[in-house]
């Protein structure tokens, strides 16, 4: 009986890795197809020749991307734009989940405020009333459009203010003893032991910041100022306008259109995109569980 | 001696006596209480004055939902016309069919997005050879990350009919390929599916949290009463993690009106219309494109309306079966 068991059991497993292993192939297939396209010239392409193997290998796409001032110039958009979001992000995390996390009775309007900050979870305005207040206070075509808005991820920051709820009470009371003001308490006590919840709510506001196009989208009237993402959203249309505009060029664009089209260059945009997600993914990976369990769940 | 010196309101009931004076002082006490409490409050600023004007000042702008709103009047100068908006919505031909598509897009996207992170994580629990399992789960948590303007691209060059991957790895088959994001019947379940490809593996992360902390004493205990995998898996693995699937079910009711703005609007087409526009490509496209400011805030009024009796319900039910609580 337990042979029995054992082959129906190695059967399941050898099923079961087969299921597992092709899953994860249709997640990771789309991401090769893409990348052999924009490795491969552009008449294997339009030949239909290229799946997962580039054809005619060159770097041509990338090289007419970055030499391209649109891309470069969202880029750099994109790169203010975390650079400034993701710590305005973090502080007010921070300033808003300590008060947060003390006892009502060492903080009476403790529930008066979380009740503030929870509603906007629960009811948005919608799109042209919140355009309206962007557009009022004056951020239009501003960097800023991208950031104030949503300055404090209240989500992330529930996720901070249970962790540091979490932590035992005596850690708060021993510094107070000893004379501590909460700023004190706050950067010296309750921060370092809770690195590994900022660490998660940092990745992630840097991954909505990286991939958010929407904003910069209908905030921006100007397309110099486009994000990245905003910019990829766009840029399609743009990249065969291009080609097919490109009757009587330079020399050196005409260099371009022997090896690339609309499909490679796209294909080649979409994985530069993707390359700082891919960067912070080991750290992601590392963290994002402890992320995932937003609130409390009482035992 | 150190006790002494404990302020008032951290005081357990051992310190009243010490403090005994002090504490009957209550003037002086709230004095020190609300001292104490000031730098809290100042800390608060910050984000308060952000949300303050961000998230409660644009809610002054729903007015414009009950109004014949004219940009240049502005809110204060324009009209006032009750409820005339929402009854020129609800009576515009393509409204319900919108409401529809949108619930079938987002009900179908809430139940596959329970029941394929719970079969995933269930099999993947199954594997012993951890680099394995590490492996599997690299690849699939990727999507997850990405934002659906790079994965709209990429979809939309691999399903394409004519030069798209799956269409020349299917050809050889014999297989004609629909044309997934320009057919009316198959858009809808492509959005569907390919929302489901993007989160089922980050979705599975929490299920398999709540397997690793079911007792291992229970399967022991199983298994010498003669219970196979099956029987083990059925009456032990899944009550374990019951309570996490019924938290997720009812926490994800919240979507109800959400069919997923940033992937529809990043593939759909005027072709698919009639099946593929949801609430919210549908405000987006009157607000924007054609600039019917009131109509669009009325529709997206109604959304936020729906939205936040569904994220009550959720948060309730989330409370009484779980004791889930936000905060």
């Amino acid at each position: 009986m337990n042979m029995q068991t054992s082959v129906s059991r190695k059967i399941f497993m050898a099923f079961n890795c087969i299921l597992l292993v092709g899953t994860a192939l249709i997640c990771i297939l789309p991401f090769i197809n893409q990348l052999a396209v924009s490795f491969s010239h552009k008449n294997a392409v339009a030949a239909n020749q290229v799946i997962f193997w580039p054809i005619g290998f060159n770097l041509s796409a990338y090289d007419f991307i970055l030499k391209g001032d649109a891309f470069m110039r969202a880029l750099w958009v994109s790169i203010q734009r975390v650079a400034i979001g993701v710590p305005v992000n973090l502080l007010l995390i921070i300033l808003t989940a300590y008060p947060l996390s003390k006892s009502k009775e060492n903080f009476r309007f403790r529930s008066i405020y979380s009740w503030f900050f929870v509603v906007t979870i629960l009811f948005s305005a919608g799109l042209i009333p919140t355009y309206m207040i962007v557009r009022f206070t004056g951020l239009i075509d501003s960097i800023w459009a991208l950031v104030l808005p949503g300055a404090l991820p209240v989500f992330s920051m529930l996720v901070v203010m249970n962790y540091m709820r979490s932590l035992p009470p005596e850690l708060e009371e021993a510094a107070y003893v000893d004379g501590a003001s909460h700023v004190r308490t706050l950067v010296y006590i309750i921060l370092p032991v809770s690195t590994p919840t900022l660490a998660t709510v940092t990745l992630f506001s840097f991954v909505a910041h990286w991939n958010s196009w929407f904003d910069g989208q209908i905030y921006m009237n100007r397309i110099q100022n486009y994000p990245l993402q905003s910019y990829l959203q766009t840029m399609v249309i743009n990249v065969e306008a291009f080609f097919r505009n490109s009757t009587n060029v330079s020399a050196d664009i005409a260099r371009y259109i022997e090896l690339v089209s609309a499909r490679t260059s796209a294909a080649a945009q979409m994985f530069l995109a993707m390359i700082p997600i891919l960067i912070i993914y080991p750290f992601l990976q590392k963290y994002f569980a402890t992320g995932l369990v937003l609130g409390s769940v009482k035992g | 001696m150190r006790r002494e010196a404990l302020p008032p309101h951290i005081c357990t009931n051992i310190n009243l006596f010490a403090w005994g004076e002090i504490m009957n002082n209550s003037k002086l006490r709230r004095r020190n209480k609300n001292l104490r409490e000031l730098p809290l409050h100042i800390m608060l600023i910050p984000a308060v004055v952000l949300v303050g004007i961000y998230s409660y000042g644009s809610m002054a702008g729903i007015g414009i939902a009950f109004q014949r709103f004219v940009p240049t009047n502005g809110l204060f100068g324009s009209e006032w016309v009750g409820l005339q908006n929402f009854q020129t919505l609800f009576t515009m031909p393509t409204f319900w069919p919108i409401i529809r598509n949108t619930v079938f897009i987002a009900l179908s996207k809430m139940i596959l997005h329970v029941v394929v992170p719970v079969i995933f994580a269930l099999l993947l629990n199954e594997v012993a050879n951890i680099g394995f399992k590490r492996s599997i789960q690299t690849f699939v948590y990727l999507p997850h990350f990405l934002s659906w303007i790079i994965l709209a691209g990429i979809f939309k060059d691999l399903l394409s009919p004519s030069s798209g991957a799956v269409a020349l790895l299917m050809s050889p088959l014999g297989i004609q390929i629909p044309f997934f994001l320009g057919d009316k019947f198959w858009f809808p379940i492509t959005m569907v599916l390919t929302d489901v490809w993007k989160g089922f593996g980050f979705g599975s992360v929490i299920y398999l949290a709540a397997l690793t902390s079911i007792d291992p004493s229970l399967y022991e205990s199983a298994m010498i009463d003669g219970a196979g995998r099956w029987k083990q898996t059925l009456h032990i693995t899944l009550p374990g993690i019951q309570s996490t699937i019924i938290l997720m079910t009812v926490l994800g009711m919240a979507n109800i009106l959400n069919g997923g703005f940033d992937q529809i609007y990043n593939m759909y087409s005027p072709v698919v219309l009639d099946t593929g526009d949801i609430l919210d490509t549908f405000v987006f496209r009157l607000g924007i494109e054609s600039a019917q400011f009131a109509l669009s805030t009325a529709a997206g009024f109604f959304k936020s309306i729906v939205s936040l009796l569904f994220i009550i319900a959720s948060y309730y039910l989330a409370d009484r079966t779980a004791g889930y609580r936000i905060f």
